[in-house]
């Protein structure tokens, strides 16, 4: 009988339920657990190079020559900076006009057809953008290098323009997304005062919809900054000071271009490569979480 | 004096007609630029995809070239980095959406996620080198590449299945618990069946983001896929391995083989396409789906 007592199938049936509740604890942490583990290794991997190597000569070092153990990665950092700013400077207005597009101006079918390109656009791998830009922007490149008598190498411009080609889809959208959660009576109630269907758009509707935009920019610096495949298949990857027509390595080539083959303190500066180019990326993400906050609570 | 600001004669604005022009401008670049990709990738890519290319491996003795050896890491790739993710990420989803009680906690656990979906994945390949390459002594292989991918993918399915969830209607969760059900039986009875093309949507894009990563994967599974995988399953995983991205990365830059590299591109472009259009078909049932209830 006792087998049967409902007291006892509660008791399993508890037994069951408190199991599941601690496994899906323990899911939900994985993610904090994931960023804690990252964070600590990146540090202690990273951390003890720089020690070694000296901080101040390791960030602002203009020479990278491994073999000599020279070790300063201000070239990388630069580059980095510079691409990444030359290509949201280029597709912010691109991917927001894009994004207008496809909010206010594109019919319903038009509207869906140009979705599934942004879409497909985001989902296209990037080596596949990198032969893409090595086949048809670096040529075009080489072609203006021996106009200005330079020689022919991949170059910062080259990366650029494949990274502008990367962050667009992000830009649009997330631009297009925070759009359409305008209210549209904002629309309607400056169309009623008067305004232009473009007066609407431009000082009303953008704005309000600023903190998404801000955020899908963001978003887009972090994808520019962290591309690694891509650039490394046009960028030249020469460890030199930025110029425009000339090579360059970004932070994230640093790392993978000379993974194959280092060993001892030459490993280990690529691990702290890795690490500065973490702390960019957690600053990236604390501001965007700030702006994200800020926007959600206006709405 | 009547002006000539009539309300029946449109006002000439030739910053709106600059300003149109600039919209239009910009959404056909980004439009003739894709069809641009995608006709360069075809015209490029289809002459070299043969059937002998696809289903065999490379012979340097009678130098043909095969991608059947990285289609199969992919699809190793994919097994295991779904079959590790997709429990622990609906998991996750779960315990924010139907258990998490704690504000804070719930905060911590979003702000991580999208931190997570932020960061590079050459950050993912140095961290998966120094904690399952070498601290857990997996060795650069398919199953540290497969442990790196899960973390990558975590955020998408957690993000995805738990919009799935949040879209649950809460008249479910009240009837199903006042007829008595616990929360574990309310969930796997009730919830997830209605969320399943939430989680099935997640587990698609969780493919398309395991297929086209390249630069993690060199860290830690290998650059080259010269051989079949060999021995038996736990053998083959632990073996290295280059996947199609990284094998297309291989051909085109550290090989010059560009014709190559298109070929693996048209894959690689199919299976995007494919992904794609299967999230539009399973969010279109939705939606039907929805519109009938």
């Amino acid at each position: 009988m006792k087998d049967h007592s409902i007291l006892r199938s509660a008791r399993t049936k508890s037994a069951v339920e408190l199991v599941m509740h601690i496994l899906f604890i323990v899911c939900g942490l994985l993610a904090v657990i994931a960023v804690l583990f990252i964070s600590i290794y990146m540090i202690a991997s990273g951390g003890p190079a720089i020690a070694k190597i000296g901080v101040f000569k390791f960030l602002f070092g203009q020479i990278w020559n491994p073999e000599a153990g020279q070790f300063g990665i201000l070239p990388f950092i630069l580059s980095s900076i510079v691409a990444t700013a030359l290509s949201i400077l280029i597709a912010v207005p691109i991917g927001v006009g894009a994004a207008i597009f496809l909010t206010y101006m594109a019919g319903k079918k038009t509207g869906g057809i140009f979705l599934f390109i942004v879409e497909l656009l985001a989902s296209i791998p990037s080596v596949v953008y990198g032969l893409l830009g090595a086949m048809l922007v670096a040529p075009m490149i080489f072609k203006l290098q021996t106009m200005l008598s330079l020689p022919q190498s991949g170059s910062l411009l080259s990366a650029t323009i494949v990274l502008v080609i990367m962050i667009l889809p992000t830009i649009i959208s997330v631009s297009a997304s925070s759009l359409q959660a305008v209210p549209k009576t904002y629309n309607d109630a400056s169309l009623a005062l008067g305004s232009s269907k473009i007066q609407s758009i431009f000082k009303v509707l953008l704005p309000a919809a600023k903190s998404g935009i801000i955020a899908g920019i963001v978003l887009g610096v972090g994808r520019a900054i962290g591309e690694t495949m891509a650039v490394m298949m046009v960028a030249g990857n020469a460890a030199m000071m930025p110029t425009l027509l000339g090579p360059v390595r970004l932070l994230t080539v640093g790392i993978s271009l000379e993974w194959a083959y280092s060993s001892g303190l030459h490993r280990e500066a690529l691990y702290g490569i890795g690490l500065v180019l973490f702390v960019f990326i957690m600053i990236i993400n604390i501001v965007l979480n700030i702006i994200l906050k800020k926007g959600g609570k206006k709405a | 004096m009547i002006k000539k600001t009539s309300i029946t004669e449109k006002r000439k604005r030739p910053l709106d007609k600059l300003a149109y022009f600039g919209i239009f401008l910009f959404a056909f670049l980004v439009f003739a630029m894709v069809v641009l990709f995608v006709v360069y990738i075809l015209y490029n890519g289809i002459p070299g995809l043969t059937w002998e290319f696809l289903t065999t491996a490379p012979n340097p003795i009678e130098q043909t070239i095969g991608i059947l050896p990285s289609i199969i890491n992919t699809g190793y790739m994919i097994l295991l980095a779904i079959l590790f993710a997709v429990p622990v990420g609906v998991g996750g989803a779960i315990y924010l959406c139907e258990y998490a009680k704690n504000k804070r906690l719930i905060r911590i656990i979003e702000f991580t996620t999208e931190t997570l979906s932020g960061i590079p994945s050459i950050i993912f390949g140095v961290f998966g080198y120094v904690f399952f390459c070498t601290l857990l002594n997996l060795k650069v292989s398919l199953l540290s590449g497969a442990l790196t991918l899960t973390i990558i993918v975590l955020p998408t399915i957690v993000r995805t299945t738990g919009e799935a969830l949040k879209a649950v209607p809460n008249s479910y969760r009240e009837a199903a618990q006042g007829i008595g059900a616990t929360k574990w039986y309310m969930i796997h009875t009730v919830l997830l069946p209605s969320a399943s093309r939430g989680i099935i949507t997640s587990i698609i894009l969780a493919i398309g983001r395991i297929v086209g990563e390249s630069a993690a994967l060199i860290l830690v599974s290998g650059g080259s896929a010269m051989y079949m995988p060999r021995g038996n399953f736990f053998e083959q995983i632990m073996g290295s391995g280059a996947t199609l991205s990284v094998e297309l990365y291989r051909y085109a830059y550290s090989r010059g083989e560009n014709g190559i590299g298109f070929s693996i591109a048209v894959v690689l472009l199919a299976i995007s396409v494919l992904l794609n259009l299967l999230v539009k078909l399973i969010n279109k049932k939705l939606g039907t789906q929805k519109a009938e209830s």
